[in-house]
């Protein structure tokens, strides 16, 4: 459109107001009336909903006395902030995340080499580490729930310091453990896959030369592999990370919050759905929202600031 | 759109009559299939739809669609800690006229209904469900093991003379204290026991006063405490629930236990003579029932209430067809037949003398019910009952952590909080 719309804006009034040609008016309106319907139905499905949220959390609200509806201000923001199990929570979160997103980038980062060398079975070894991703989440949590039950699961058998009677969901730091390694089965995969893409485009002709200049197979990794993959693995953490810290499911079918197990996602359910409390779960979602955000935004950063080193060093 | 065609087609009947849905929690389900088709009638049918498990699940699945204002949700079974927080959002139909007269004058002791169960029931001097079964817990107990550590059972007996006689004598005390809300009917029972409350002036809502923090708390955690360090403390306390106990009963070696459980448990040891892991006859025999062990020595127990009552949805369609089945789902022949049937005890003294009578159950074990559920301590009744649950969950799990010294104080402050909304839950 704009190689169309360049000649008749022409060189010569370049320092004014661009003059836009009836035409090109035509064409913005057309685009702005092609694309109404999807702007619509987006605000109806996603602003409506959040705009819902950030007014609902100005109340003191519950379904259950829904007379006593009373407009609070920010007091909801205060009590979850100044409050110490949200801190808590937040904290467990971010423990999941970073533990779960460093082992799935390790492990994904293997899978994907294995998926992009290998020479014989292609297809059965590349469906075969994707399976975990197509199982649904809540039945990956059952399974493990199983496997790490001390009364039938084979966990406790097969690991030589733990005992048979261990309960893996009788306290927080074994059964953080139990939640992450269900997490991490289920999404390395989709890690794998992302990772993949990335190794795809590093050029042959590349590594190829850094083989012929002598640089051993580890050189080769960290100085030619991982650098010209920095953007997919910024994609893959990005998308990990934020998923991440929304972790519920596992939680929910696993230890149900118990144990301090509870994820900031985990908080804000039993606010809203078990106890009713439309306003303080309104407040704890639109909390969970801005740190989610805050997480996107981090991980950008960090990550623009490395590619602009890599760009320097080239 | 075959989906909204199916959900729509199946508001009515194959005969074009309407249905009427009713929500139940899956205890008896056969028997309540049996009286969904007795109680239809030419105008409607009855159909009958299960509610998850556990109480706490039953309780958001029936809110979301109530809250939602629901008009197919017409009957449905209720926990009785649930009513208050219903009626009070307006989700129940009230009952009106001669039941409702019935059921107030029961809660003084002067009607057909089981004063406990009729209080369920009532929320701010409003009948707002219809008491289905009654449920209520005793002391089971091995009476050889009883008899051997000396304690006379046809006394009231203590929680301490209890933990201690098991103690002396290698047994064990079967409790439920997994976090979970028979872990609060403990707590509420040994509280009230000693003559106090969690809560009191439930109607102020979130104003509700806290009790908790008081010589009566203070006595419920002594006790509590006096378990978690005995040797009488099953190994799974901490989790421990109605299940988990119910094998230390009749267990392969050792003396058996002491244990305050629902009715249930006669009825389970008795389908289980001679099975595997069941009883034997002769420990069968064994099994003895008292009331309710007391907090306080000298002052009578309060056993906990609990059972099902029917309500009917304040959105339905058919409000008066539905009070009409509830009627007939609650009558006196279908709590019989529940009874007789799955071991739920009725919540009507006609019921109850019906149940004596037909010899399946030992006389005395009846009037044990009977008395246990008539002179019981309900929960606290509010609007808020989630929440006051919840608190009391959070700061007395674990029983190895209560402290008489600091838990009643704790858990005070912390309800207090999240009931004026300054804590998170």
């Amino acid at each position: 459109m704009t190689t169309v719309t360049a000649p008749a804006t022409g060189g010569h009034r370049r320092a004014d107001k661009p003059e836009v040609s009836d035409r090109a008016r035509a064409e913005t309106r057309l685009g702005q009336r092609l694309v109404a319907p999807a702007v619509i139905l987006m605000l109806i499905v996603t602003a409506f909903p959040m705009l819902r949220a950030i007014y609902l959390s100005t109340f003191d609200y519950a379904l259950t006395a829904p007379d006593d509806r009373n407009f609070i201000g920010v007091r909801n923001y205060v009590t979850a902030l100044t409050d110490p199990l949200f801190w808590q929570t937040t904290g467990v979160t971010v423990l999941y995340m970073v533990i779960t997103v460093a082992i799935e980038l390790v492990i994904g980062f293997i899978f994907a080499m294995v998926m992009h060398r290998v020479i014989f079975a292609r297809g059965v070894i590349r469906t075969s580490i994707l399976v975990p991703y197509g199982i649904i989440t809540v039945v990956s949590g059952f399974a493990w729930q199983f496997a790490f039950s001390y009364q039938n699961g084979f966990i406790n058998g097969w690991l030589p310091f733990v005992g048979d009677d261990f309960n893996w969901f009788g306290q927080t730091g074994s059964g953080i453990v139990a939640i992450m390694v269900s997490e991490i089965w289920k999404t390395t995969p989709f890690m794998s896959l992302l990772l993949l893409a990335g190794l795809a485009q590093v050029s042959e002709d590349m590594i190829e030369a850094a083989k012929v200049d002598g640089a051993t197979w580890t050189q080769r990794l960290t100085k030619v592999i991982l650098p010209n993959m920095r953007a997919a693995i910024m994609v893959a953490v990005l998308f990990r990370a934020l998923d991440a810290y929304r972790i519920f499911d596992n939680i929910f079918v696993m230890t149900a919050g118990a144990v301090k197990t509870e994820s900031i996602s985990f908080l804000t359910y039993r606010q809203t759905i078990e106890q009713f409390q439309l306003g303080m779960g309104s407040a704890l979602s639109v909390l969970l929202f801005l740190s989610v955000l805050l997480v996107a935004f981090l991980i950008v950063k960090l990550f623009r600031v490395d590619l602009a080193q890599a760009r320097q060093e080239s | 759109m075959a989906v909204l065609a199916a959900t729509t087609l199946s508001a009515c009947g194959d005969s074009g009559k309407p249905v009427l849905n009713w929500y139940v929690n899956p205890d008896g389900v056969a028997t309540f299939e049996k009286y969904a088709k007795a109680c239809s009638t030419g105008d409607y049918d009855i159909s009958v739809q299960l509610l998850p498990s556990s109480a706490t699940d039953q309780r958001t699945q029936l809110a979301r669609r109530l809250a939602a204002k629901d008009s197919s949700t017409d009957l449905m079974n209720l926990d009785p800690v649930f009513v208050a927080e219903f009626a009070n959002a307006g989700w129940l139909e009230p009952v009106e006229g001669d039941l409702a007269d019935s059921i107030s004058a029961s809660v003084e002791g002067d009607g057909d209904y089981l004063s406990g169960a009729a209080d369920t029931v009532t929320w701010n001097d409003k009948v707002y469900a219809i008491p289905l079964w009654a449920n209520t817990q005793v002391l089971w107990y091995r009476k050889s093991l009883a008899q051997a550590a000396g304690l006379d059972m046809t006394q009231p007996v203590t929680w301490k003379q209890v933990i201690d006689a098991a103690s002396s004598q290698g047994g064990t005390v079967g409790v439920q204290a997994n976090k979970y809300e028979a872990y609060v009917v403990w707590i509420n029972a040994l509280i009230q026991g000693a003559g106090g409350d969690i809560v009191s002036d439930t109607e102020a809502g979130r104003d509700a006063k806290v009790d908790v923090d008081s010589e009566a708390g203070r006595d419920a955690a002594t006790i509590i405490q006096q378990l978690a360090d005995s040797k009488a403390a099953q190994p799974d306390l901490s989790v421990s629930n109605e299940g988990t106990s119910l094998g230390q009963m009749f267990p392969a070696s050792g003396p058996g236990e002491f244990m305050v459980n629902w009715t249930f448990v006669y009825k389970n040891y008795e389908g289980l003579i001679g099975q595997a892991g069941g009883p034997t006859k002769e420990q069968f025999a064994d099994l003895g029932w008292a009331r309710y062990p007391a907090t306080v020595e000298g002052e009578a127990s309060k056993p906990p209430v609990g059972g099902i009552d029917i309500g009917v949805g304040a959105y339905t369609k058919h409000g008066d067809w539905a009070m009409e089945a509830a009627r007939c789902i609650t009558s006196e022949k279908a709590q019989v037949d529940l009874a007789l049937n799955d071991g739920l005890m009725p919540s009507t003294n006609a019921a109850y003398d019906q149940v004596a009578a037909s010899g399946k159950f030992p006389k005395d074990l009846i009037e044990l019910f009977r008395t246990s559920v008539d002179e019981g301590g309900p929960r606290p009744k509010s609007a808020f009952y989630a929440m006051i649950s919840g608190a009391i969950q959070a700061k007395w799990h674990s029983p190895t952590s209560v402290d008489p010294g600091s838990t009643p104080e704790d858990s005070a402050k912390y309800l207090k909080d999240v009931l004026e909304g300054k804590s998170l839950l």
